[in-house]
């Protein structure tokens, strides 16, 4: 049983104009890639993917597009939240080289993998996909815990001008890698999976959830696999046999919503 | 689980004799706000809302599942029988092998146990959904109420072929530090091992008091929960919250552990101890 904590929030840091961090005091174990239910009192209670781990000090990174995340955005330090979990799987990081590829706010829940691969001496290859410049962060976190960086941005105002998914392809063409880690628009994130071929992909889903404990199934994909449960990583292998994969997911009342 | 084909089809897989779809009506609805659940010492306490996405849209999720070999139970809510009619001929067309009527959702204003527990409405709409189908209907009662045995006659005399006992039971969770309830909806269902005694209970008292089958359903998570239902009266039982202990497995576990328990008793079938509790 995992009980509900409220915590204060003790750091607020702005990524950018729409992009927030929080951190709160944590000192229980958390993989990169498992979630949290992040509840805003008297508004709503959202999954949110941790973007740091520290020793004593877990966060979340978001950008606001929903009422909640709106909510969530004017909170200040010393405010306080509702927190449960950690739930679901993470990543398995592990392997020689690996290619780490965050489309959007994706990048947010990627970090702490970043950081745990090269912890590992796990040669560690990133690319940053957003749409504009003023979109990036985390890049000089990235750069700074030893991984090789790459930036895609839809305009061409950084880096390379196009999608992160064609410049995944480019670099996979030329450099051999044992897995892809990616967090992103699932547009994107069935892209990588035709492009990784043979090789490993591990991909963060998100999916509208109530109850995050496998019991509700707001969550499900493919054949009654719980996003909260199963996921929210699923591997390459079984996302091939999952048909609702980057072609729709379904809203609070279950009805199917395209991507 | 079971708002979709492919939940179903999964716990098909995992040993369940049939699956009870998420409760439908007439048009999609979202729910409440989340927090809709939870998880407390001895139980799990929910109010979703009666969330699902409207019959029209559901037909499609039962329409895929015709190949199972296994019955689906399609479960419906409505606030007046002209709507429970309405959605009991479409699950039959859809190809439900049965009907559940949820009267007895104890969070969702206008539905469930505020139909469920005027005797007169349980019987009328019953007895209009029998008129109108030709699968089997089993109502879906709850504990919330004072008239349950009252009530389960009402569904009998409606002509219902089985009742379901029992739904989630009305509790709360307040949260110390921000003192407030949890659930956005304040109120919420309680299921899980804390309201096996009370299901037993429930059980029982409609068995002394009707002929037809009864579903036994609450905080059963291993074969010898499943065992005590059945003496209380059960012809079967319906698991939910077992899946939060023992995960998608609970089916094909609890059916293994009913068999052990059988062979160590020397007993052959299930219809051996429906009821044995009654002296």
């Amino acid at each position: 049983m995992k009980d509900l904590k409220i915590k204060n929030i003790i750091e607020v840091k702005k990524e950018t104009n729409a992009v927030k961090t929080f951190l709160f005091d944590y000192s229980e174990k958390v993989i990169p890639g498992q979630f949290f239910m992040i509840w805003i009192p008297d508004v709503d209670e959202i999954p949110m993917s941790v973007s740091y781990i520290n020793k004593d000090a877990i966060g979340i990174t978001f950008r606001k597009v929903g009422d909640a995340t709106k909510s969530l955005f004017d909170l200040e330090e010393g405010d306080k939240i509702g927190l449960r979990g950690p739930y679901g799987n993470g990543f398995n990081i592990s392997g020689k080289k690996i290619l780490f590829v965050g489309g959007g706010t994706g990048i947010a829940m990627m970090a702490p993998a970043v950081e745990e691969a090269t912890r590992k001496n796990i040669s560690s290859t990133v690319i940053i996909g957003v749409k504009n410049k003023s979109e990036l962060f985390f890049e000089n976190r990235l750069k700074k815990s030893g991984a090789k960086i790459y930036i895609s941005t839809d305009d061409g105002s950084k880096g390379c001008k196009g999608f992160a998914s064609d410049l995944a392809k480019e670099i996979i063409g030329k450099e051999k890698f044992t897995s892809v880690l990616t967090c992103g628009p699932e547009i994107m994130m069935k892209k990588l999976l035709d492009i990784c071929k043979n090789i490993e992909l591990q991909a963060s889903l998100e999916r509208y959830m109530k109850c995050s404990i496998g019991l509700c199934g707001q969550c499900c994909i493919g054949e009654g696999l719980r996003v909260c449960k199963e996921g929210p990583v699923f591997d390459g292998k079984t996302l091939k046999n999952v048909e609702d994969f980057g072609i729709y997911k379904r809203d609070a009342s279950g009805r199917k919503v395209r991507f | 689980m079971d708002e979709d084909a492919g939940s179903m089809k999964r716990i098909i897989n995992c040993g369940a004799g049939a699956v009870v779809t998420k409760s439908i009506g007439v048009k999609a609805r979202e729910g409440y706000a989340n927090p809709t659940i939870v998880e407390l010492e001895c139980g799990i306490l929910n109010a979703m809302g009666l969330p699902n996405p409207g019959i029209d849209e559901f037909g499609e999720e039962i329409k895929k599942l015709k190949s199972l070999n296994a019955p689906i139970i399609g479960s419906i809510f409505g606030s007046n029988s002209k709507e429970f009619v309405e959605l009991g001929k479409k699950m039959q067309n859809y190809g439900a092998n049965a009907l559940e009527l949820n009267m007895s959702c104890p969070h969702a204003k206008g539905y469930g146990i505020e139909i469920g527990s005027d005797s007169n409405l349980v019987k009328e709409i019953t007895a209009q959904i029998k008129a109108s189908v030709d699968i089997p209907v089993f109502v879906k009662l709850s504990s919330n109420i004072s008239n349950l045995v009252e009530i389960a006659k009402a569904a009998e005399s409606g002509g219902a072929d089985g009742i379901v006992a029992i739904n989630t039971i009305k509790a709360m969770k307040i949260n110390l530090e921000l003192r407030a309830p949890v659930l956005s909806n304040k109120i919420g269902g309680y299921s899980g091992k804390a309201i096996k005694p009370i299901g037993v209970r429930c059980v029982y008292e409609i068995a002394e008091n009707v002929d037809i089958p009864i579903i036994g359903v609450g905080g059963i998570t291993t074969g010898e929960d499943a065992i005590e239902y059945i003496m209380a009266g059960a012809s079967a039982v319906q698991i939910g919250t077992g899946i939060y202990y023992r995960d998608v497995d609970v089916f094909k576990n609890i059916c293994d552990e009913m068999q052990d328990w059988m062979k160590k008793h020397n007993v052959k079938k299930i219809s051996e101890f429906i009821g044995a509790a009654h002296k």
